[in-house]
């Protein structure tokens, strides 16, 4: 480390300390901006809210039922409440609460509305069918199930969470 | 490897003189504080040129979360401001720097008047300067009014008053900025639009000028 081999010239050390100097300014000023940016991208993922739907599980059979209900969004300095609704029913032991939308393009799909498959969601748009319990039947557009609610019992009502997509 | 790069695009576009002509040029000893401290005061018109660069950065990036609205205004302001992670950090910045500007370019203009800069040759940059004056208080007035809470509206409702007092185009003037009879969606709207794009353009464009005249002119004398 002798000072004959390490011989930094007044233009070079110059050009260091500058830049050095200059890098950390410009990086103080803009940290915060670019945080501020980027700010949704790593708030994201928060855990949503489970909501009632209004119905107790006495009130569930095999039969899917249509429910209504409102959730509220958050959406920065704006909050509003969006209607969602479920395909709520008795399966075996579990409570199933299937979403409406159809996987194949998302029209709405209707309990028992097609004569020939009373038995099954139909979607009027492209004849699409699937089971009781949301599975796609084979030979119909739609190529995976319906997507699921989380469901949650307190105290004997039903509660949905987020709806998560199977396969 | 920066070396490389740089060597690789001037091989092709020779942008060597292009710098170079900026940035080497004379400082006089007259105004190198490293010769007389004193000659900081020449620092001044280069801190406002600064702060004003700060506030076109913190002002681009506040404009992700604003909304120029009536209705969600004050709400997107409290939002960036509490609930955004360093949105209190960049709206600080714009806030103080609002005043730190204009503090800056204060003392820029006091050392041009005492040491005599404005004389031939370089009455035009006066001038100039002059301009810029003007459009950093217009900056500083229209942005008053973008949180839109007691305040701004109120500090607008005085800003209005005054110029409807001028005789003859008063209430033309007020009627034109305030963009309808009372203070309300179009005003914002208006303000909004003068402070982000109008004013900023010939911000930048006065400011070439500056620049370009003070180059070409050169520093002023000593005293």
């Amino acid at each position: 480390m002798s000072e004959k081999k390490h011989r930094v010239s007044r233009r070079q050390f110059l050009t260091y300390t500058l830049t050095g100097v200059g890098g950390f300014m410009a990086a103080g000023m803009l940290a915060p901006m670019v945080r501020m940016a980027l700010d949704p991208a790593l708030e994201a993922g928060a855990d949503s809210d489970f909501v009632s739907i209004g119905l107790s599980e006495d009130e569930l059979s095999e039969e899917p039922q249509r429910v209504d209900f409102t959730v509220e969004l958050d959406d920065g300095w704006y909050q509003s409440e969006q209607t969602q609704s479920a395909w709520v029913f008795r399966n075996g032991d579990e409570v199933m609460a299937l979403s409406p939308i159809c996987t194949h393009l998302g029209c709405t799909v209707n309990w028992g509305t097609n004569e020939d498959n009373p038995e099954e969601f139909f979607c009027p748009c492209h004849f699409g069918r699937f089971e009781r319990d949301g599975t796609n039947i084979p030979g119909t557009p739609p190529t995976r199930p319906l997507d699921v609610y989380e469901v949650e019992v307190r105290d004997g009502m039903i509660y949905l969470g987020q709806i998560n997509q199977r396969d | 490897m920066l070396q490389k790069v740089y060597d690789w695009v001037d091989e092709r576009l020779d942008i060597t003189p292009l710098w170079r002509d900026i940035a080497d040029h004379e400082v006089p000893e007259h105004v190198n504080p490293a010769h007389h401290f004193s000659a900081f005061v020449y620092c001044f018109g280069g801190m406002t040129f600064f702060v004003v660069v700060i506030q076109i950065l913190s002002g681009m990036f506040l404009t992700m979360y604003y909304v120029p609205d009536i209705i969600h205004a004050y709400e997107s302001v409290y939002y960036l401001q509490n609930e955004v992670t360093h949105g209190m950090i960049v709206r600080g910045m714009h806030h103080w720097g609002a005043s730190l500007v204009i503090v800056m370019m204060f003392l820029h203009t006091l050392r041009v008047f005492f040491t005599g800069s404005y004389k031939k040759p370089r009455e035009l940059n006066w001038v100039v300067g002059v301009l810029l004056f003007f459009v950093i208080l217009a900056l500083g007035f229209t942005g008053y009014l973008l949180p839109w809470d007691m305040k701004a509206y109120f500090a607008t409702v005085v800003g209005l008053e005054i110029a409807e007092a001028a005789p003859f185009v008063g209430e033309f003037a007020r009627i034109l900025m305030a963009g309808g009879d009372i203070i309300g969606a179009q005003t914002l709207a208006r303000f909004f639009a003068i402070h982000v794009f109008f004013l900023p353009g010939a911000l930048l464009g006065l400011l070439g000028a500056h620049f370009f005249m003070i180059r070409k002119q050169g520093i002023s004398g000593p005293l």
